[in-house]
């Protein structure tokens, strides 16, 4: 078994970062009880953003916190300018509005930055790394998703802004009538995700370098993440990314070949959400009929 | 009586008339619009009249061709044979495929679609069975001959053999909505729980559902193979998936016209797109797709039959 | 006479395109209880509805002395209305504590806020020994307490309550309209009490306003509507009070 322990190792940091594009894709769920196809071009088309100005001599940080800046932004306009207008509208109808923004924004990315494969820089550096079983990005990129995780998950549980958000995505109508904002709520919480979802993108960049087509199979990676762990749970999606990032690579390695690692997720996917629909850690909600 | 007839009749007429008058390339071009309608027909029939959102049909439309090309090469199998393979496989792969989405419902159903649609070109490329797919390379098809001497050039032969299938099948399908299974369908669509109360087998008619569904979209790739003569990984994309639901969506979808009008928008529109902005038409797609759900939602069929209801308004006596 | 703090007149409001109100006049002075009673869809929740800006409405609608009748709920709120809705409209994935904080979250003054905490869990001992258990899994009883706290825990200058009654079993209705009791004599909050079950609802208040397919028909101090004959035929007739 001596190439197991590697494997896990390499199961772990790759799943580590699909997790955090799971969690952008909680945060929305959170805020408004939709599914985001359209998080992955959301955050590639972010990283773009931020590929653009280090190619201009920013600063690898300051470039960063300019991108999560904008994409915060981005996202909070989505929600305000489409999303809001979804509120009453059928499951179909939301889905094919998430599909078409996903389609639009591959497209414009495509349109502005053009279709060339780039390289995208790593903020951390290559020295001293886990003995050499993971790459010190793969390390700093899943320190990264676990400190997100960690704001995530004390904003959610333990702010009173936190508090607001759980509620208004419960029920907008009492958050009315105890006085909350709700379309600032609701905006809110998508410029966050747009904000995760950025900072995705740039930890994964690196790994599969830069193109228009670099988040789709993530998505789907992280729609498994976040089925597996439960769509409404934070720490869930992040255990669900690890899980599920080891499960391809094992299955990848001895059991299909690496070719086959979407259909794994896809299968994934199924599995839970027939035999577990809440995932790991989701809580069920009993509907009344 | 005579008035419902007419049009249907003008319209055949017109269909027939086509490819003696329009030039080889259009007849292709009118061919694919058939294959993509019968691709759509499934579409419709699942999402539109049954509720159930897919956004992996690519997936179907993929078996469909690959089921038609590797029998044709590999086989030798004459192309109008592959057809019923194709319907089978798509009608049983489907079937399985609705059973345990049978538990998803709304966005999960629509998730676990598009991971499909997603996985499909790398299913197709896999190593393992190179041998018969020609992994990433793909297949190359014969042109099929006209048969019987007929007096018709190839093109126009592809057309008239399409046409004949799609219009059987959309009957096929017609029928069956009409009777007390179409009810059925569109009962567990709009209120399941009265439907189930009521001694509907929801189960069943979601499989089903599913099944017809897929059985017709990939007949409707078995035929775009035969048409386009060549299949490859890349061509079934997750974008192939999203271009059927936009048809669907755009045709209008919870009617049977919807899958024509939908065909003529998917293979005539990128053009007008790339005229607007040439290297963006799937923005343009994007947005039509935003203006249409928020504003118009019964699509083309529905602005269709609008116009028809008011018509017919004004003409009676 | 005392001092209007809800000033209503010529209220209308539908939904769609179908109308309910069709004109109503109505006020409510700065303390004390005012009964709106009325038949099942006669236009009560309507009312109530239109008075925070949850449906189409027009009309002049004044509160403090400020017109109100284009605001948006939450900013109706925020200028001191607390609504308990029917349905009671608690947070069911939240905890019970968490919906009290919810309905205190627009308030700056702490202090303020845990001495109502405390109040309050007076006033529902239940409330607070369920206090960390989901919302949705208390009892109707127990929800509607959750519903009146959270609207206390607003502070607000007038409280609207929507069929508090509404199927519940009698002892635990007993035991919120003593609350309500309490909450009126106790509070300096105007109380603006929907209800079907009229007998209730006039022991209560102080005035009576009543309601007729989105018109009223009738007013006055609420002795006087409670031995009107015809309401006494119609909504008192063998009603145990």
């Amino acid at each position: 078994m001596n190439t197991l322990l590697p494997q896990l190792a390499a199961g772990l940091a790759t799943g580590g970062i699909y997790a955090s594009l799971a969690l952008a894709l909680v945060m929305v769920y959170r805020s408004t009880h939709h599914v985001n196809f359209a998080q992955g071009e959301m955050a590639m088309f972010c990283t773009f953003i931020a590929s653009l100005l280090i190619e201009a001599g920013w600063p690898y940080w300051a470039a960063f916190a300019a991108t999560v800046a904008i994409a915060f932004a981005l996202g909070a306009a989505i929600e305000a300018v489409l999303i809001r207008r979804l509120r009453h509208a059928p499951v179909l109808s939301t889905v094919v509005v998430f599909v078409a923004l996903l389609v639009i924004l591959h497209s414009i990315s495509g349109w502005l930055f053009g279709y060339a494969i780039r390289s995208f820089p790593s903020p951390f550096p290559e020295a001293g790394t886990g003995g050499g079983l993971v790459s010190a990005h793969q390390l700093g990129a899943v320190g990264m998703t676990l400190a997100m995780l960690l704001v995530v998950y004390l904003f959610f549980r333990h702010s009173p802004l936190g508090l607001q958000m759980r509620a208004t995505a419960e029920n907008p109508v009492s958050s009315r009538l105890v006085g909350v904002r709700v379309d600032r709520m609701l905006a809110l919480g998508w410029g966050l995700a747009g904000a995760i979802g950025a900072v995705a993108g740039m930890m994964i960049a690196p790994v599969v370098f830069l193109d228009v087509h670099m988040m789709s199979g993530v998505l789907v990676y992280a729609f498994a993440a976040a089925v597996l762990g439960g769509i409404g749970s934070a720490p869930g999606a992040v255990i669900g990314g690890f899980i599920v990032g080891v499960l391809e690579n094992l299955v990848g390695t001895y059991v299909v070949g690496a070719e086959l690692k979407l259909t794994v997720a896809l299968v994934l996917i199924i599995a839970v959400l027939v035999a577990r629909p809440n995932g790991l850690f989701g809580k069920a909600v009993v509907v009344r009929v | 009586m005579q008035r419902r007839l007419f049009p249907a009749v003008f319209l055949v007429a017109i269909a027939c008339a086509l490819p003696f008058a329009l030039p080889s390339y259009a007849v292709f071009e009118a061919t694919l619009v058939i294959t993509y309608a019968v691709a759509l027909l499934g579409l419709n029939l699942l999402t539109g009249f049954n509720g159930q959102i897919s956004l992996g049909h690519g997936a179907f439309f993929a078996l469909g061709a690959y089921t038609a090309a590797v029998l044709m090469e590999h086989a030798g199998w004459p192309y109008w044979a592959t057809l019923p393979a194709a319907a089978l496989l798509g009608g049983s792969l489907g079937w399985l495929f609705g059973r345990p989405a049978l538990k998803l419902d709304g966005v999960y159903l629509a998730l676990a679609t598009f991971a499909l649609g997603v996985a499909t070109p790398q299913l197709l490329k896999y190593k393992g069975l190179e041998t018969w797919t020609g992994g990433s390379q793909g297949l190359v098809l014969m042109k099929p001959e006209v048969p019987f001497g007929l007096p018709l050039d190839a093109d126009q032969w592809l057309y008239f053999f399409c046409l004949a299938v799609a219009a059987a099948l959309f009957a096929a399908v017609h029928n069956l909505l009409r009777g007390s299974v179409g009810l059925n369908v569109v009962a567990v669509r709009d209120h399941p729980i009265a439907a189930a109360a009521m001694g509907v087998d929801n189960a069943r008619i979601k499989t089903l559902a599913f099944g017809v569904s897929a059985l017709c979209t990939s007949v409707g790739g078995a035929l775009s193979a035969i048409v386009v003569q060549f299949v490859a990984p890349d061509s079934f994309s997750i974008f192939l998936s999203i271009t059927l639901l936009v048809g669907a969506v755009v045709g209008g979808l919870s009617s049977l016209q919807g899958a024509v009008y939908g065909a003529l928008f998917i293979q005539f529109v990128p053009r007008v797109a790339e005229q607007v902005s040439k290297s963006a038409p799937w923005a343009v797609y994007g947005a039509i797709l935003i203006v249409l759900v928020l504003l118009w939602p019964t699509g083309a069929a529905g602005g269709v039959r609008h116009l028809k209801l008011r018509f017919l308004a004004r003409s009676k006596p | 006479m005392s001092e209007v703090l809800l000033d209503v007149r010529g209220l209308e409001a539908g939904y769609g395109h179908s109308r309910v109100l069709f004109g109503i006049d109505l006020q409510v002075p700065v303390a004390g209880v005012t009964a709106l009673l009325g038949a099942n869809g006669a236009g009560k929740t309507t009312t109530l509805r239109a008075l925070c800006g949850m449906v189409r409405r027009q009309g002049q609608v004044t509160f403090a002395g400020r017109r109100i009748d284009t605001f948006a709920t939450e900013d109706i709120v925020r200028l001191g209305v607390a609504h308990v809705p029917d349905g009671r409209g608690t947070f069911a994935g939240l905890s019970a504590e968490e919906n009290l904080r919810m309905g205190a979250c627009t308030r700056t003054d702490k202090a303020g806020v845990r001495e109502d905490f405390e109040r309050l869990y007076e006033y529902f001992p239940r409330l607070k020994e369920r206090r960390h258990q989901q919302a949705g899994t208390l009892s109707g009883g127990e929800q509607q307490m959750l519903a009146i706290a959270r609207a206390l825990m607003l502070r607000p200058r007038l409280l609207l309550m929507d069929e508090p009654s509404f199927g519940l079993a009698p002892n635990v209705v007993q035991d919120i309209f003593r609350i309500m009791r309490r909450v009126r004599d106790e509070q300096r909050v105007a109380i603006l009490l929907v209800e079907q079950n009229a007998g209730l609802a006039l022991d209560l208040a102080d005035t009576a306003y009543l309601l007729e397919t989105g018109r009223i028909v009738l007013h006055g101090p609420a002795a006087a509507v409670r031995n009107n004959e015809a309401v006494h035929a119609a909504y008192l007739g063998g009603e145990i009070a």
